[in-house]
């Protein structure tokens, strides 16, 4: 039997953080009462006319500069035509045959591999509403539309067939996912549906190049669940071509219980969409000199970053994909490890101590007291020797619950070290007078008891007492 | 020699959620072709070089700024449909 290589596509849709819809002023944001969000245009009265909203092909456009494509100069929407109760018009507006990106291409990693993935098109078009199927009333027989997110500007990004494991697949998914992250365009959370994909999968004999027949899995939110349905349709098609049957091309919807694909009742006529030019919409032109300027705005982008941080910085490569997770978190990382001048210390202060209080506090780096601040001066308190690492976990501890500075924590405790020679000498006599066995074991050559004097030393002054000034002082009075 | 076969009539009526009798599709099947018959005439002339057009005024670049303003009661939006509840329009089952 033939091997077979699977050729997997994915149609990758963002919400766009836009403050109002697309065409009219509503609101976009997520949630708010049922069918409160909405005017004559989302809705779709008759008669009245759209017009675009200017920062949602903006984000458009940053999208597809970010994911390396080319701009269209000119650019217009058109109707895509079929009947769902969640599309008010009997129309979707969108965009066929002049998309606002083309050309693009995604690089990311899967397992330490460079991975690019090409990008067919980035278009923009709007959402369609909410449906809700009998849990409202309980009564079985009807459904309920809530057009709040009707019109909301998607965002549809289509990729070339150039993905062959489903793994690379939600790599790809979560490459894309943290670049709309990273340049504030969509803030994809994925539970409140802003971020979805569908995707096309075929196999084809292993060498060879006409693609297999494929299938479409529908509308999926989580990187699980696409994850799963992708295997089990690869197994499926398998066994299929190994039994010498063939693959019905279909959209198939994907049962998370029982973990299998299964047909979609097709809609009629499902792919008769006859598009044409929105008539209610002028075509635009995209002014070169405002593209450029939407590309020196651009940040930097995660994959740029990462390299930067293991490069300037010489940070482990687990350490700057922790410190990249966000964007917050990479600036945040940034400014500690810049202003403190030691980007390892910044690092694992983040990613021990600091994460650690996140977690049992249950908050995020974003909504918590520390600063960037915080960190690069609780780095540069402890490299100066005012406190050792071990009090600084009990100062992080204080200004994470505070939101007071590190040095203002030492201050107020009195957690200062105490590295004042003739300070220390005066209680190290106190401790040597008090352990005098110790110190006729120590001159018998058993250097292992300076040990426990140090401890006690440091116990004596709760811990604030310099270390190594303790060590180098007893050593000089015990030779004496 | 009609454009359109009955099997269109029947495809496009599908599209619109029509339903015809036999005499009426025939009508349109009619009608429809006399349509295309005329659009025909536009193609005797030479649009070489003419780029399709959408609109016919060059109006490019109609935006708005980014703000919101709910400006309507959900009763106005909902007042016309024919059934709701709960603030939801209330629509036949759609089974996916």
């Amino acid at each position: 039997m033939p091997n077979y290589e699977t050729v997997i596509g994915l149609e990758i849709h963002a919400e766009l953080a836009t403050h109002s819809k697309l065409f009219c002023n509503c609101d976009a944001g997520f949630g708010g009462e049922v069918n409160t969000h909405t005017c004559p245009i989302c809705t779709g009265m008759p008669g009245v006319l759209p017009v675009a909203n200017l920062r949602a092909i903006e984000y458009t456009i940053r999208a597809g500069l970010a994911m390396n494509c080319q701009i269209a100069t000119y650019s217009k929407f058109d109707r895509k035509n079929y009947f769902y109760p969640d599309l008010p018009k009997g129309y979707q507006i969108s965009q066929y045959d002049h998309p606002l990106c083309y050309d693009g291409y995604v690089d990311f990693e899967l397992e330490e591999q460079a991975k690019r993935v090409r990008i067919n098109r980035i278009h923009l078009e709007e959402d369609a509403g909410k449906l809700v199927h009998g849990d409202v009333t309980g009564d079985k027989n009807y459904s309920y539309v809530d057009f709040n997110r009707s019109s909301v500007p998607l965002l549809e990004i289509v990729s070339e067939p150039d993905i062959r494991t489903p793994e690379e697949a939600i790599a790809y998914w979560r490459a894309v996912k943290e670049i709309l992250e990273y340049i504030e365009v969509s803030d994809c959370n994925m539970e409140e549906g802003s971020f979805r994909c569908d995707a096309n999968i075929s196999l084809r004999p292993t060498g060879t190049d006409p693609l297999g027949i494929r299938t479409e899995l529908k509308n999926k939110n989580s990187f699980q669940h696409v994850l799963a349905a992708l295997k089990y349709e690869e197994n499926r098609q398998t066994r299929i071509l190994d039994d010498g049957g063939q693959v019905k091309q279909s959209t198939l919807l994907y049962d998370v219980e029982t973990g299998r694909t299964s047909p979609m009742r097709s809609k009629e006529e499902a792919h008769d969409y006859r598009y044409f030019p929105e008539p209610d919409l002028v075509p635009f032109e995209v002014d070169p000199e405002e593209v450029k300027r939407l590309e020196t705005e651009l940040p930097e982008l995660p994959s740029t970053i990462r390299q930067r941080f293991v490069e300037e910085y010489e940070l482990p490569s687990y350490d700057a994909e922790f410190l990249t997770a966000t964007r917050y978190i990479a600036t945040f990382f940034d400014q500690a490890a810049r202003s403190s001048g030691n980007p390892k210390a910044c690092s694992n202060w983040i990613m021990g101590d600091l994460s650690a209080l996140l977690n049992s506090a249950g908050q995020t780096i974003e909504d918590c007291q520390i600063t960037a601040g915080h960190i690069s001066q609780l780095v540069e308190i402890i490299q100066d020797g005012t406190i050792s690492g071990k009090i600084a976990k009990d100062v992080i501890a204080d200004c994470f619950n505070s939101g007071k500075m590190p040095t203002q924590v030492v201050q107020d405790k009195g957690l200062a070290q105490i590295s004042d020679t003739s300070e220390l000498e005066v209680i190290i006599d106190q401790v040597l007078g008090r352990n005098p066995k110790s110190v006729a074991d120590i001159q018998d050559g058993k250097m292992k008891a300076i040990g426990f004097l140090v401890g006690q030393v440091m116990k004596e002054t709760r811990g604030k007492a310099n270390p190594q000034l303790v060590n180098q002082i007893l050593r000089q009075k015990l030779q004496d | 020699m009609s454009k359109i076969s009955l099997e269109d009539v029947q495809h496009i009526a599908n599209l619109a959620r029509l339903t015809f009798n036999e005499q009426e599709m025939e009508s349109y099947q009619h009608q429809l072709s006399r349509i295309l018959d005329y659009i025909e005439k536009l193609n005797q002339l030479d649009t070489e070089g003419v780029p399709p057009t959408s609109h016919v005024i060059p109006i490019r670049n109609v935006m708005k700024p980014d703000e919101k303003r709910d400006l309507f009661q959900r009763e106005d939006i909902t007042a016309n449909a024919p059934s709701t509840e709960q603030g939801y329009f209330e629509v036949p089952k759609v089974i996916e």
